[in-house]
């Protein structure tokens, strides 16, 4: 298997936004990501794309297609990954798969989801389809509340509080109001989220990630060649992907992911690093409530103790580890099938020093940890200098 | 968005009656009912199995902000309870106030309607939970 490594990263404003089309997202993530790498598009040769409902949220499908056309780069291949919100970093691994194999030299992988354009209720809906519709969304089952029924028996196993959760919300407002991409530049007080609506109880609406408009892109090169066409390629040196039951009732335990602890694991052996050695992660903050259980099956804290190191201020920018920089899928935004490649923007970012005010000092190891529904896909990939 | 008669229909026996499945390589059994056994897979033989009507509370929450067809019914208590033969299911929480929920009641199943499609849509029934006496 050949190195791989990211020469060029771009992504769209996320937000509300009404002012661009899917395919004008699409455009401006990727000329960013075309003109980051100095390379001329005619280089590339196969696309990679995530995108979780577009044929909910807009009736367009074929979205591999629309990219590629959009990037004005046909007639190479182009091909949709799905995996809920993690469809992004599935796309992402594809992308490695496909450079690593020999198959392909340069190819560029994106990640774009509109969600905006219905209603908020049918945007439910539709991210409904994560999970396993049949016997849970059937029953009434709402994202947030097959999360509200993870945080009860986090804090019932392991005494995390409702605070401490929405300590999360805070950090991530706070590390968002540091980047200009973000959806919510503004921070928030621990009472304001605490006095926060209830959407499904423990979980309040500052627990919650938004709904979103966004798009961001990759472009993937093999290593020694990125090196000589490229002044800083950061190093793809993990990228594992693991799977867990459709429907969250099945799952063995509720205060954890295992496939997050599956990917982690063996994210960790292929880099031959351990979770210290980490200095920036982002992580998949669906719900505050997610950040911390992701924390914890990473290894970056032991079951049931990333409550208290929240608490402690341990995941804030340039403390014990920085957490979600780039704010999160709570204050960043969270366009399902755009957050997975987004946070490896951030995670590139932060190794070239490119952080702005939201930089984290001696970053020589930045992870990301991307989830599919309420935990039947997750990945985790790791990067470096190369 | 579930007019899909197929899928309300389909599942009947499943969903009305409780029958889920059992493995008989390894004695572990499944709601809803599975075609392969995780454990086992090729060696594994699983047949249908009534599963029991009673369980407890594992984890719960009120949700404030239903699902699209719920409305009428929001807030609403749902719950995953753990039946005695080691199964969760998601379910609904019935005809009983929140403080009386709690991790660890006893609850029964009950054969309620879930949802209806508009007024003359079809009805779609399965089970819901009910605090235990």
């Amino acid at each position: 298997m050949r190195s791989v490594s990211v020469i060029g990263v771009g992504m769209s404003k996320f937000g509300e936004r009404w002012d661009a089309s899917f395919r004008q997202l699409v455009a401006e993530a990727g000329i960013m990501a075309l003109k980051d790498s100095k390379i001329d598009g005619s280089a590339i040769q196969a696309v990679f794309g995530g995108c979780m409902a577009s044929g909910r949220f807009l009736g367009q499908e074929h979205i591999g297609a629309l990219i590629v056309d959009q990037l004005g780069l046909n007639p190479i291949a182009s091909t949709r990954l799905e995996a809920a919100c993690a469809s992004g970093s599935v796309a992402f691994r594809s992308g490695i798969m496909a450079v690593a194999s020999g198959m392909y030299d340069m190819v560029a992988v994106g990640g774009v989801e509109k969600m905006t354009e219905v209603s908020v209720e049918d945007a439910a809906t539709a991210l409904g389809g994560a999970g396993d519709q049949e016997w849970e969304l059937f029953q009434g089952a709402t994202f947030p509340a097959l999360y509200a029924l993870m945080a009860r028996r986090h804090m019932k196993e392991y005494g995390t509080t409702e605070e401490q959760m929405a300590l999360c919300a805070v950090k991530n407002h706070e590390n968002g109001s540091k980047n200009p991409y973000a959806q919510y530049q503004n921070k928030i007080t621990l009472e304001t989220a605490m006095n926060s609506a209830v959407i499904a109880s423990p979980l309040k609406l500052f627990d919650c990630s938004p709904i979103s408009d966004g798009a961001a892109v990759a472009i993937l090169c093999e290593t020694s060649k990125a090196k000589k066409i490229c002044e800083q390629p950061i190093e793809i040196i993990a990228s594992a992907q693991a799977s867990d039951t459709l429907a969250l009732a099945q799952r063995k335990s509720l205060t954890e992911l295992n496939a997050t602890k599956v990917a982690a694991k063996q994210a960790f052996e292929q880099a031959k690093l351990k979770p210290k050695d980490i200095q920036t992660a982002e992580v998949h903050d669906c719900f505050t409530i997610a950040e911390i259980m992701a924390v914890e099956d990473l290894g970056f804290f032991e079951k049931g103790k990333a409550g208290k190191a929240i608490e402690a201020g341990e995941t804030k920018l340039n403390s014990a580890i920085s957490v979600n920089t780039s704010g999160g899928l709570k204050a960043c935004g969270h366009p399902v099938g755009a957050t997975g490649v987004k946070q490896i923007v951030e995670a590139v970012w932060q190794l070239r020093g490119q952080g702005g005010q939201r930089q984290a000092n001696g970053v020589e190891h930045a992870l990301t940890h991307n989830v599919g529904g309420s935990g039947a896909t997750a990945t985790v990939h790791i990067f470096k200098r190369a | 968005m579930r007019d899909a008669l197929p899928l309300v229909w389909r599942e009947i026996p499943e969903r009305y009656n409780l029958i889920g499945s059992t493995c008989e390589n390894c004695k572990q059994e499944f709601f809803p009912q599975r075609l392969i056994c995780p454990n086992c897979r090729r060696k594994g033989n699983l047949v249908p199995k009534k599963m029991p009507d009673e369980g407890k509370i594992f984890s719960f929450t009120q949700v404030h902000s239903g699902a699209k067809g719920f409305e009428n019914e929001t807030p609403y208590t749902l719950a995953i309870v753990e039946m005695p033969n080691g199964v969760r299911v998601l379910g609904h929480i019935v005809d009983a106030q929140p403080e009386k929920i709690e991790i660890g009641t006893k609850v029964k199943a009950v054969f309620r309607r879930i949802f209806a499609e508009g007024e003359e849509g079809i009805i779609a029934y399965g089970f819901k939970f009910k605090v235990a006496d």
